[in-house]
């Protein structure tokens, strides 16, 4: 979003996503607690965090799926949550998602499910249709397997194939939910490589939510850890990798025990056993 | 007391949840027709539907009619026959038909076959996030999958209830006829004389009409409403069959009283 400043000069907001003292919760319970997040543009940021913290859920609270219970969620300059059906649709039609498992459409095949952004969203004519999904599917190597329907493919392709169909209207901002979930390490070196520069070759902003230390570090330009609802730490990956924090040292090294602990809250085991 | 207390909280909590629900199949109807402009822009995904739901429903809607006709055909003629007017089996198997079996039996059958596809895809659809991601591409669920599927219920359920009085009256009409005996002339010309078609046919058509709303409804609302996991979504389904089923015995009781007085 483009604005004048003093001078009369445009600029561009750095940041095309920000989070500003959000706080979220199922009904009595809290999962976030006066959060703070900013996603520059042009640039891939991750939220970490174990499972259960809430990482998910920060990409649907962007998305405007949830209401959060108090603070805001500004996209492009548009408070998400003060908006109509018709003000969220419009700004979803500048996201792309890619969902845990590829969520994609089991009655359509590859083409049909890249496609349907496209016909739900334009009246482009079919001929031009047909380009621009075998472009996207080229972009994901699987221009191959256009005509496989989605349980015929590996959770690999299917995730490809979601990514494309997530980048068919090439959206401003594309978000990931747990991105390397289940994938086997070759699957997971191509679809970090394609997060990447799909992201440099758009120009977009893009989300991922991820809990895989390795891969996440080897391409994320900005990574938020959450724990307890709370932003733990921030920072370049270099930071991160730097950082004295316990829960990071933790979390970067898999170490089984220290601010998370090893067992959940219990009685002495003495009482569990009756001894 | 407290016992007692117990159990009428539980009473009203029941009561209460249940008013929740029908609420919510309330908002999801109206929500339909708000959307249904939007749907019929597509109208390739009301016409596949008709397909799932109502050409697929065929054969077990045809074979199951022309059992019941040839049924009424046999129970007919043996009781008619002790009274002298077995001529009159014409009458009996297309009132029967028409009136009754024709729509429940087919409202029945429509909510077993088609009903349970409906809310199973639903529910998996949500459970594996089909239709979150489908949100979040701004696609209405509603316009794009629920719509389509409720005004498909709506239209094929009338015409497999006529297509079942009608093959069931050919069931009967083998058994009488073809294989009883009974004169072929007086089996028509005593249906055509005594069925008529303001107060039975088109009393039978609303029948229908009021159980496709019934059976198509709960289907996509169960679905819908399904807890996105494998127990979830078999509860739902499962809850398809019975609500679907009494509702329609139900309503099936209320329209005669006032139909047929």
């Amino acid at each position: 979003m483009s604005h004048q400043n003093i001078l009369g000069k445009q600029y561009v907001m750095e940041e095309l996503i920000s989070i500003n003292n959000l706080s979220f919760g199922y009904g009595e319970s809290t999962l976030h607690k006066n959060i703070n997040m900013k996603f520059s543009r042009g640039k891939v940021s991750a939220i970490m965090g174990g499972s259960g913290c809430g990482k998910t859920t920060i990409l649907k609270l962007i998305a405007g799926q949830l209401q959060p219970k108090s603070g805001e969620i500004v996209v492009d300059g548009q408070v998400v949550h003060d908006q109509g059906r018709e003000g969220i649709y419009n700004i979803r039609r500048k996201m792309g998602m890619l969902f845990q498992h590829g969520a994609l459409f089991t009655d359509l095949n590859v083409f049909d499910n890249v496609a349907f952004p496209m016909r739900e969203h334009t009246n482009l004519p079919e001929n031009m249709i047909k380009d621009l999904v075998l472009l996207k599917l080229n972009a994901v190597g699987l221009r191959g397997a256009q005509k496989k329907m989605p349980s015929e493919l590996s959770g690999g392709m299917s995730r490809r194939v979601a990514l494309a169909r997530a980048i068919a209207l090439d959206p401003d901002i594309i978000m990931y939910d747990e991105p390397f979930a289940g994938l086997d390490p070759i699957s997971m070196a191509v679809i970090c490589d394609l997060i990447r520069s799909l992201n440099d070759a758009l120009g977009a902003t893009s989300i991922i939510v991820t809990h895989d230390v390795a891969e996440t570090f080897s391409f994320a330009d900005y990574i938020y850890f959450l724990a307890d609802g709370e932003v733990a730490a921030e920072g370049s990956p270099k930071q991160l990798l730097a950082s004295k924090l316990p829960f990071v040292r933790q979390f970067i090294h898999s170490e089984k025990d220290g601010p998370v602990p090893f067992h959940v809250d219990a009685p002495a085991y003495g009482v569990d056993l009756q001894l | 007391m407290n016992n007692l207390l117990n159990i009428i909280a539980g009473l009203g909590s029941s009561f209460r949840s249940k008013m929740i629900r029908l609420g919510a199949g309330t908002r999801l109807f109206f929500l339909i027709i708000i959307y249904s402009a939007d749907s019929f822009k597509r109208i390739g995904l009301t016409i596949r539907e008709i397909y799932f739901t109502g050409v697929l429903s065929l054969v077990i809607i045809v074979v199951s009619a022309f059992f019941v006709g040839m049924v009424l055909g046999l129970q007919g003629y043996y009781t008619l026959e002790k009274y002298g007017s077995s001529e009159a089996i014409g009458v009996l198997v297309a009132l029967a038909l028409v009136r009754e079996l024709g729509p429940v039996v087919t409202a029945l059958l429509f909510a077993g076959r088609a009903g349970t596809a409906i809310t199973a895809e639903i529910g998996l659809m949500k459970a594996t996030e089909q239709l979150s991601a489908m949100e979040v591409m701004a696609v209405s669920p509603i316009a794009r999958i629920i719509a389509p599927r409720f005004w498909a219920g709506m239209i094929s359920m009338p015409i497999l209830a006529t297509i079942f009085s009608m093959v069931g009256i050919l069931g009967g009409y083998f058994i009488a006829v073809l294989v009883i005996g009974v004169d072929e002339g007086a089996f028509w010309s005593q249906m055509q004389a005594n069925v008529d078609f303001s107060n039975d046919i088109v009393d039978g058509a609303i029948k229908s009409i009021v159980f496709g709303f019934a059976c198509t409804i709960i289907a996509l609302f169960e679905g819908f409403d399904a807890p996105p996991t494998a127990e979830g979504v078999s509860r739902a389904t499962t809850r398809t069959v019975v609500i679907s089923s009494l509702a329609v015995l139900g309503l099936d009781f209320i329209l005669t009283s006032f139909m047929f007085v």
